[in-house]
């Protein structure tokens, strides 16, 4: 399942019987049933919630970060020393990310963000976590061997360049600035954070130039 | 706890498996469990570390077939029966008994207002004196509690370097069992790649975790 559409249609199809699935879509509703008469939870509450996470909270907010830091080096300045009020002047702040530190790659750096514990993530920023970010494969691996995970993600570094990765084992959250690439000296701020990926905030891609195309 | 949810360091995991567009939410029932436990964590009764160590006690084999949202549901369904907020036949039968709870409950003109504010982790900096400071080397302690922690397994008995201090902040081993905060300094601990994992790991990089003081002795 990969669009809205499909996405939307499960409600009235809730998959086959017997499937995993359908239990779990059954037990939910049931569970959902119960609080709201027990007076546990508001399902108005509910809708609002999944509505901020769908609709206002994503990886378009810490995209506007680094476009920001790119363009004005006083806020880059700010960002590397105090992310959390930095990137709350920008509006974005709370839920999942109420500490948050910017970590800056560099030609001799490589920062690279994990949760091998849970699936700690910033939220603010970047919105809920991808699955593979979440999934034991990730988890398990990037700690032990980030070269090889990020080969698999296609980012092949030089043994000059320093790896850093970042287990995210407290409250306090890890957002990637990403480097700048070439080819973007004239673009704009708007321009700029319509380049920058959810994955080279995570640390597992780097932002590709204009031009050579593929995003994620 | 030595659960299986500590798995940094693992190997026969599989392959790293990425989707082109991802949705948000696979399915509804998804965003019904994310917004449930945010819906009924503000109810008060429990907090994000019970919450975390609620999903780690999903049995070993079940948490490694479970979906993100699966075992989500599963800590909660938990935390409920554990509170006494529902009982476990009422979770299996989806049937209440008895009548609603007159608790106040998040309401979703307030839902902006909570994701915005958020949770106050971060103490005053007057709340615990340091024991560290960057640049001091520490070792990690070999410690194998039973109930939540947030030192992982690969981290324990292993040789860092303070980095930086984070500041006072909740501790979240004490907390997730119900002791309180125990006010303490955090760390990130720059652990190199090779006292993690020996000699065939990179001369060059390294693994920064985040450690409370409870977590650390000088080394």
């Amino acid at each position: 399942m990969s669009d809205h559409h499909e996405h939307e249609h499960d409600h009235d199809h809730p998959g086959e019987p017997g499937s995993p699935l359908a239990d779990t879509d059954l037990r939910v509703r049931a569970l959902e049933s119960l609080l709201v008469e027990k007076g546990l939870v508001d399902p108005a509450a509910l809708d609002a919630l999944i509505d901020a996470y769908e609709t206002k909270v994503g990886p378009r907010n810490g995209a506007r970060v680094v476009a920001r830091a790119w363009v004005d080096p006083a806020y880059r300045a700010r960002l590397l020393a105090d992310a959390k009020s930095a990137i709350a002047e920008l509006g974005y702040q709370g839920r999942g990310g109420e500490e948050i530190m910017a970590l800056e790659n560099t030609p001799k750096i490589h920062n690279v963000v994990v949760c091998t514990l849970c699936s700690c993530y910033p939220w603010p920023v970047l919105g809920l976590p991808p699955v593979w970010y979440k999934s034991a494969p990730y988890r398990s691996r990037a700690v032990l061997d980030p070269r090889g995970v990020l080969r698999e993600f296609g980012l092949e570094l030089p043994p000059h360049v320093e790896v850093r990765v970042w287990d995210s084992t407290s409250e306090m959250r890890y957002l990637v600035l990403p480097e700048r690439p070439e080819g973007t000296e004239g673009m704009g701020e708007a321009e700029l954070a319509e380049l920058v990926t959810r994955d080279s905030m995570i640390g597992v891609a780097r932002v590709k130039s204009p031009g050579k195309g593929g995003r994620r | 706890m030595n659960g299986v949810h500590d798995m940094g360091g693992m190997h026969g995991m599989g392959p790293i498996v990425r989707e082109e567009n991802e949705p948000v939410f696979h399915h509804d029932w998804e965003g019904r469990v994310l917004a449930l436990n945010l819906a009924a964590g503000a109810l008060g009764e429990w907090n994000i570390d019970m919450s975390r160590h609620a999903r780690e006690r999903m049995p070993a084999a079940q948490y490694l077939a479970a979906s993100y949202y699966e075992k989500w549901l599963y800590g909660l369904e938990l935390l409920l029966v554990e509170r006494g907020l529902l009982t476990r036949e009422e979770v299996e039968t989806g049937r209440a008994r008895g009548g609603a709870s007159g608790k106040r409950v998040l309401r979703a003109a307030d839902v902006e207002k909570v994701l915005t504010e958020g949770r106050g982790f971060k103490l005053p900096d007057d709340g615990a004196p340091p024991r560290f400071k960057p640049g001091d080397r520490v070792v990690a302690r070999n410690i194998h509690p039973t109930g939540h922690t947030r030192l992982p397994r690969y981290a324990r008995g292993k040789r860092g370097v303070i980095d930086r201090d984070h500041g006072v902040f909740i501790c979240a081993d004490a907390n997730a069992q119900g002791l309180g905060p125990k006010p303490q300094h955090l760390y990130s601990v720059r652990f190199p790649a090779r006292e993690l994992w020996g000699a065939g790991a990179s001369p060059r990089d390294a693994v920064y975790v985040d450690l409370w003081d409870d977590h650390l002795d000088p080394a």
